[in-house]
Order: structure tokens, then sequence, then C-alpha cells
């Protein structure tokens, strides 16, 4: 909920938040914090705004594979950081294939630039958090016809958003629940838009998106890790 | 229309025993208080309802329920947005399919919220009438965008003060269908699916009601 402006946050996160999209020149802000130039800045502002590390104090019952390394929030940021180096490095295969034209080229251009704008944020999180980015894992996809690709940039999207809604819930600083939320609204968009384009549902879960859990995403994605 | 259970909502109350716990928190005296200012003002306006209301929001009371109730009254707005007036535009193809799917969709989420709360031993708010301005399918549709993209900026702007994990995890799956309908709108009217490129904004109650208020009439 907004602050009034003489209150202090009693959340460390909540309160920035709120007076960040507060108004326009807020809201830019916001977004310069997130984009591809502002993952230091992003960073900055969680330790700032946690007043100091925001390091997790839970420990994980998860075994630390090497795209969930660390524990907490830190695991949870390079997890996602893991899905967005293999859905940014698929769509400039994707748009390197030359298999699409015009309209739906462009498309996936801007989709696989946003998923670095994604990678660069998460980066820089985990980075000001004191710890270590998971590192860019490549990927092999099949790239063999435009409707193929589009089907499998269908499927990604789809686990993408899954996999972001699956961990909202273990999120601890709410700076981070905040970026996890802008991230997963927008890999919805890009799973409704890819719907229309290969002809199935805008909402394949029908009214309430189903969560996947982490084991579940890293088994689905297993096949493209190099 | 079938109803289409919520798969944590609708789970067996033994399921979220944290649940049960949260709810009285809700219900401060400012609460009480905001909630018959919002019904009053709502018959005004938005422009009627602060600055007495926006202190209150400001205060940051009411907790998880008050976000609920607000987010029920979007919904209750979304619903009656697709299924009475799109219906009465005589919709036609894309349009009209969509107006059809949205609104059982939106419906369910009134359905799910209002049983959320009600499970959170609080009273539902009521359903206000509403008023939109679009007399054609075109007009629908703008309004339509506005209505969708307002409603993930609002999830996405309450979802972090949710003091109940099983209530952020309710809302996430909500607001990841209205983050797919706003793009499938925004491409039928020649839009940007991603308004704000790789990242949603977070909006905060006053800028909902901006958007909103002046729809809700009584």
């Amino acid at each position: 909920m907004p602050l009034s402006p003489t209150e202090q946050p009693t959340t460390h996160a909540a309160g920035a938040v709120e007076r960040l999209v507060r108004d326009d020149l807020d809201r830019k802000r916001f977004l310069k914090m997130l984009g591809a130039g502002g993952a230091a800045s992003f960073g900055a502002f969680v330790i700032a705004a946690c007043g100091g590390s925001s390091k997790s104090k839970s420990t994980s019952t998860r075994t630390a594979a090497a795209p969930t390394s660390g524990t907490g929030d830190v695991a949870i940021l390079n997890y996602a950081l893991t899905l967005e180096y293999l859905e940014s490095n698929f769509y400039a295969k994707a748009v390197a294939s030359r298999l699409f034209s015009g309209k739906d080229a462009s498309m996936l251009e801007t989709f696989g630039a946003q998923e670095h704008t994604h990678v660069e944020a998460l980066k820089g999180a985990v980075q000001k958090m004191g710890a270590t980015p998971a590192v860019d894992p490549g990927g092999k996809f099949p790239i063999e016809s435009a409707t193929q690709v589009a089907q499998l940039a269908y499927t990604v999207e789809n686990l993408g958003a899954a996999a972001y809604l699956g961990q909202a819930a273990m999120i601890q600083s709410k700076e981070v629940l905040a970026t996890a939320l802008a991230i997963h609204s927008v890999e919805a968009r890009h799973a409704a838009t890819l719907a229309t384009l290969v002809h199935k549902p805008i909402t394949p879960d029908g009214a309430f998106a189903k969560p996947d859990d982490m084991s579940t995403v890293l088994a689905a994605v297993k096949p493209f890790l190099s | 229309m079938s109803h289409n259970p919520h798969p944590l909502i609708d789970a067996p109350a033994t399921a979220t025993p944290a649940t049960a716990a949260v709810e009285v928190r809700g219900l401060t005296r400012a609460s009480f208080v905001l909630r018959g200012a919002l019904l009053a003002g709502a018959t005004y306006g938005a422009a009627a309802v602060s600055p007495f209301v926006s202190h209150a929001l400001a205060a940051g009371e009411g907790g998880d329920l008050e976000i609920l109730n607000f987010a029920l009254t979007l919904e209750y707005l979304e619903a009656d947005f697709y299924n009475v007036k799109g219906r009465s535009l005589h919709l036609t193809g894309e349009a009209r399919s969509y107006a059809t799917m949205f609104g059982e969709q939106e419906q369910d989420h009134v359905s799910a919220l209002t049983k959320l709360i009600t499970s959170m031993g609080a009273k539902p708010v009521a359903k206000p009438a509403f008023a939109f301005p679009a007399t054609s399918q075109s007009s629908f549709l703008a309004l339509a965008s506005v209505l969708e993209n307002t409603g993930v900026g609002a999830y996405n702007g309450a979802a972090p003060a949710l003091q109940s994990k099983e209530v952020l995890a309710a809302a996430g799956t909500i607001v990841q269908i209205e983050a797919r309908h706003a793009a499938a709108i925004d491409l039928l009217v020649g839009k940007s699916p991603t308004p704000n490129e790789g990242f949603d904004i977070p909006l905060t109650k006053a800028q909902v009601l901006a958007k909103a208020g002046p729809l809700i009439k009584s």
C-alpha cells in the first residue's frame, strides 16, 4: 500500500518501490533501473533499500545445482536468470535463422531484446546481493521451420511464466518480488502473443494460471542445456 | 457457463490453514471506514474519494483483505464490461470471441476472490453498478485494453504488500491471466502486446482508481 509522505517503510523494499511508482518521473526511473543499462543501479537500489546486505538468512532445502546456486532469493534469482539466458539465446537463434519475415520476425526480435533486459536485470540483482550470477548456459534449440520455432517459443514462454508463478510465494525480498512480478506478466504477454501466431490457446490453463515448481521446469529445459 | 475451480482457493480447507490465521488482521477500524468511504465515493466517482480516502490508503492499513476487496471490485468491473456491455454491443469476430472467453474468466475471478475473502472470515465487497463509455466495437476494444493493462498494474502494484503467501500465490494465478488478456486485446487493436517492453509497471491504488473510478457508479 502507498505510504503517507512522513511514514518510513517498515519493510525495506515495499516503501521504496511504492515511492518509485508514485509519479511519471519515478515510473521511468523504475523502468530504467530494470532495463539493460540499469542493472547496476537496480542492484544498488536493492542494497540501499534493504539497508545493507540482502543475503537471505534461510537455507534452501533444494540441492544446489548450477542453475540454482545460492540460497533463498539468490537461488531464485539465479534460477530465473538461467531461464532468461535460455530464452534470450533461443530468440537470438530464431532471429538468425531467417525463417521469419515482416511482423513475425520483428516480434521475435523484440521479445528477444526484452528477454535480454531480463538477463541484465537479474544478473545485476544477484551481483549486488554479493553473490555470483549463474553462467550463461548457452542452449541447443531445434530450429527447423517457422511453425516449429513459433510452437517452441509458445511452449517456452508458457513455461517461463509458470516458473515465475511457481517461485513468487517463496521470494523474501519485496524488491525482488516486485521485479519478478514485473517480468512474470511480460512472459505471459509473450505467451499470449505466440498463441495467436500458432493458433493455440491464449489461456491454456483457463481462468487461473498454473505454477510450475523448480524441478518441473528444470526437467523441461534439460533437453536444451548443452 | 461451467465453474472453473481455482487450484488454490478451491482446495480443501485443511490445505491452507495459514490463511485462516491471517484474516482478522485486515479488519482494522481504518479499513472499515475506508470500505464505507470507497463505496460512498464510488457514487460520485474517483474525484470525490480523496483526500480522506487516499490518506487512509496511504496509511497502509487494511492488509490483505483490503487488497482482495479492491481486486474483487476490479474483477466485478471487468466481468460486467465483457459480459454485459460486450453483449449489448453485438461484437463480431475476434472481439466477440475474446469478450465471451475473457468475460467467463473474469467471472471466475469474481467467484474465486469472493470465496477467498469469505473463507478468511470477512465480507466481500458488494458488486457496484458500472457505466462504460463504449458505443462501438472499436471503443469497446480500446477500453478493454485500458482495463486489462490497468488490472495487470493493479495486481503487480499491490502484491508485494500482501502478507499471506497463499493470497500472493492466488493473486499470481490471476494477474498472469490479465496479462494474457491485455496482450491479446492490444494485438487485436494493433498495439504492442508489451506496452512497457520487458517490465510491466506496478500501479498504486490511486493510479488504478484514476482509470477505474470513473466507471464505478454505485
